[in-house]
């Protein structure tokens, strides 16, 4: 048995933003659901009184001048996006009625 | 090709000969596009700078003008994850196909400031998610050693393009070895820096606490003039560090007295048994030179793997959030409504691996697994840090393969992400610490060759950097004396 279920799958899935058919669905609860076995192995560990590591080198604020600095021009940002108008970013309309 | 703009040759001779009049960048530049022309069948490359030359005469005016440049008119390629102005950026996904960046990595910067010439930019596998660059959206790169295996991932276009003398030097990014499995499978240098050495802003985000930006190369000065330009602290990037005050090309290495520690846990299970041998004999061999070499224990490392593929694509989840087909790169065509843009968007764009790393991420994110799966990882993490800051105690330097075993076959491992995740298992533990490493190749088995792997502290680049170069000159001395 995998250790995660299709519908946990398509409940993650939602939770990313991620469109599965229900093939894929399928192959990624098998797949998931290996690599979930592989790390099991981190029980074995013994983590008693350990802090979890989130930064390597031991940095903390990391501070600079709040000054104004010279950015691109407006429509080069913008140049990537897919669809825009009058100089914003044109989305699929949200509400409706 | 003249000899003399054979790209093949050492950093140094190179920019000094441009930088004495002798050799033109203009010429490096077209040397290195028709190389690639030439051995085009091996794919390394997605897109060639159509100002290549325009760029390398800019040198040539620049050291005419009185400019001394440390990498004068040397020709070099990028993966095509680092964010570029004169070509499209698409980290090998579909996702950004039609990607045209708008500030470049600071490290494509200071390599132009120091006179490189960028001349293509190299494959990977899809958002830097692999360890054969089979995951790339526009095809498999090939071995320059064999054409029908692997060259390694994920900066493979990269590890391949040096390989085969397109240019002297590429440059890649490394999160759990893509640089250095990839350069050992290709039978080049690959150096990841220790972290924050290298500035990550400007190239594609994978896993923003361990990815690392490095040089591929032929020799280990090479590596060492490259880190000398793309090293220190930049305002875009608050995780980098200071840079060394000395230079990182560090000529005089010496192996007499040096404390080596070969870890125990990557001799084990799992090592192809030639690979083995041969190390034994090259740790026999640095004895002879004066090393002190001896196994010692990390045993975390054995949880590495499993420690990296949770926090990796916990990081994976987090970054990739910002393809929404909103604000740049792929957009469906078919959504009907916002939240349908970002679904079809992100099913259409994403490949299936980064598909598999986002979700994962997001599972051990999520609510009633955060801290079975994601907090226990950062823990594991930490427990690997403390081992190998005890290792460090003892030892200058720690030793082992880079891969457990030379190239494979195309397709051999697909369909097997497990199987795919194992070739990075003795690399991954340098990026949980944060550590410098460097793989060099040191022999052949079945004619592909294989890289060995030295770690130092953090921050101990030029301790790293002259025993690696001692390692390389004896190398290459004792291939030379079997030969004669």
């Amino acid at each position: 048995m995998s250790k995660i279920s299709v519908e946990e799958v398509a409940r993650i899935a939602r939770l990313a933003r991620i469109g599965l058919t229900a093939d894929e669905t399928a192959t990624m609860a098998e797949e998931i659901g290996r690599i979930l076995t592989f790390v099991d192995q981190l029980q074995k560990v013994d983590i008693a009184g350990v802090e979890p590591t989130d930064q390597v080198t031991g940095l903390t604020d990391v501070w600079r001048e709040d000054e104004v600095r010279p950015s691109p021009p407006r429509e080069q940002l913008l140049a990537g996006a897919p669809a825009q108008k009058n100089g914003y970013i044109v989305v699929k309309r949200v509400l409706n009625g | 090709m003249a000899k003399s703009a054979d790209l093949t040759r050492p950093i140094a001779e190179l920019a000094a000969e441009v930088q004495a009049g002798k050799l033109s960048a203009a010429e490096l530049a077209e040397a290195s596009l028709a190389r690639i022309r030439e051995t085009r069948e091996f794919h390394t490359t997605l897109e060639l700078n159509p100002d290549a030359v325009k760029e390398a005469a800019a040198v040539d005016a620049r050291i005419k003008a009185g400019e001394h440049l440390p990498l004068a008119g040397i020709p070099y390629a990028a993966k095509d994850n680092y964010l570029t102005a004169s070509t499209h950026t698409t980290a090998a996904s579909h996702m950004l196909e039609p990607f045209q960046a708008s500030y470049e990595s600071p490290v494509i910067e200071r390599l132009r400031a120091a006179g490189a010439v960028l001349v293509a930019k190299t494959n990977l596998d899809a958002f830097a998610h692999g360890t054969s660059t089979e995951n790339s959206d526009f095809g498999p790169t090939k071995n320059p050693h064999d054409p029908t295996r692997v060259p390694g991932g994920s900066s493979g276009g990269s590890a391949a393009s040096v390989a085969l003398g397109q240019v002297t030097f590429a440059i890649g990014s490394d999160t759990g070895g893509s640089i250095r499995q990839p350069a050992a499978l290709c039978g080049v240098v690959g150096l990841k820096p220790t972290y924050g050495l290298s500035p990550r802003t400007g190239v594609v985000a994978m896993a923003s606490s361990a990815d690392c930006m490095g040089p591929l190369t032929r020799s280990v000065g090479d590596a060492a003039r490259v880190l000398d330009v793309i090293a220190g602290r930049h305002p875009g990037d608050a995780t980098t560090i200071e840079r060394d005050p000395e230079s990182y090309v560090v000529t005089s290495g010496n192996l007499a007295g040096l404390k080596i520690g070969l870890i125990k846990e990557y001799l084990g299970e799992g090592l192809e048994p030639e690979v083995k041998t041969q190390l034994l004999a090259l740790a026999e061999l640095l004895k002879k030179h004066g090393a002190y070499v001896e196994e010692v224990s990390v045993p975390a490392t054995e949880q590495a793997l499993a420690a990296y593929y949770i926090l990796v694509p916990a990081e994976v989840s987090s970054n990739l959030a910002r393809y929404d087909g909103v604000r740049y790169g792929y957009s469906s065509a078919h959504a009907q409504s916002l939240e349908d843009t970002y679904f079809r968007s992100r099913e259409e764009g994403f490949g299936p691996e980064a598909k598999r790393r986002i979700m994962i991420g997001t599972y051990v994110l999520s609510s009633g697994y955060y801290d079975a799966y994601y907090k226990r990882a950062q823990k594991v993490r930490t427990r690997l840090i403390e081992q190998f800051d005890a290792a460090f105690k003892h030892y200058d330097l720690l030793l082992g393969p880079t891969s457990p075993s030379p190239a494979f076959k195309i397709g051999a491992k697909a369909g097997d992400p497990l199987a795919l995740y194992l070739e990075d298992v003795m690399t991954v533990a340098a990026n949980l610490v944060g550590i410098p490493a460097i793989s060099i190749p040191f022999g052949e088995v079945n004619r592909l060759p294989v890289g060995l792997q030295l770690m130092a502290p953090q921050r101990a680049e030029r301790r790293l950097l002259a025993a690696a170069s001692a390692t390389e000159s004896l190398i290459a001395h004792t291939k030379g004396g079997a030969r004669a």
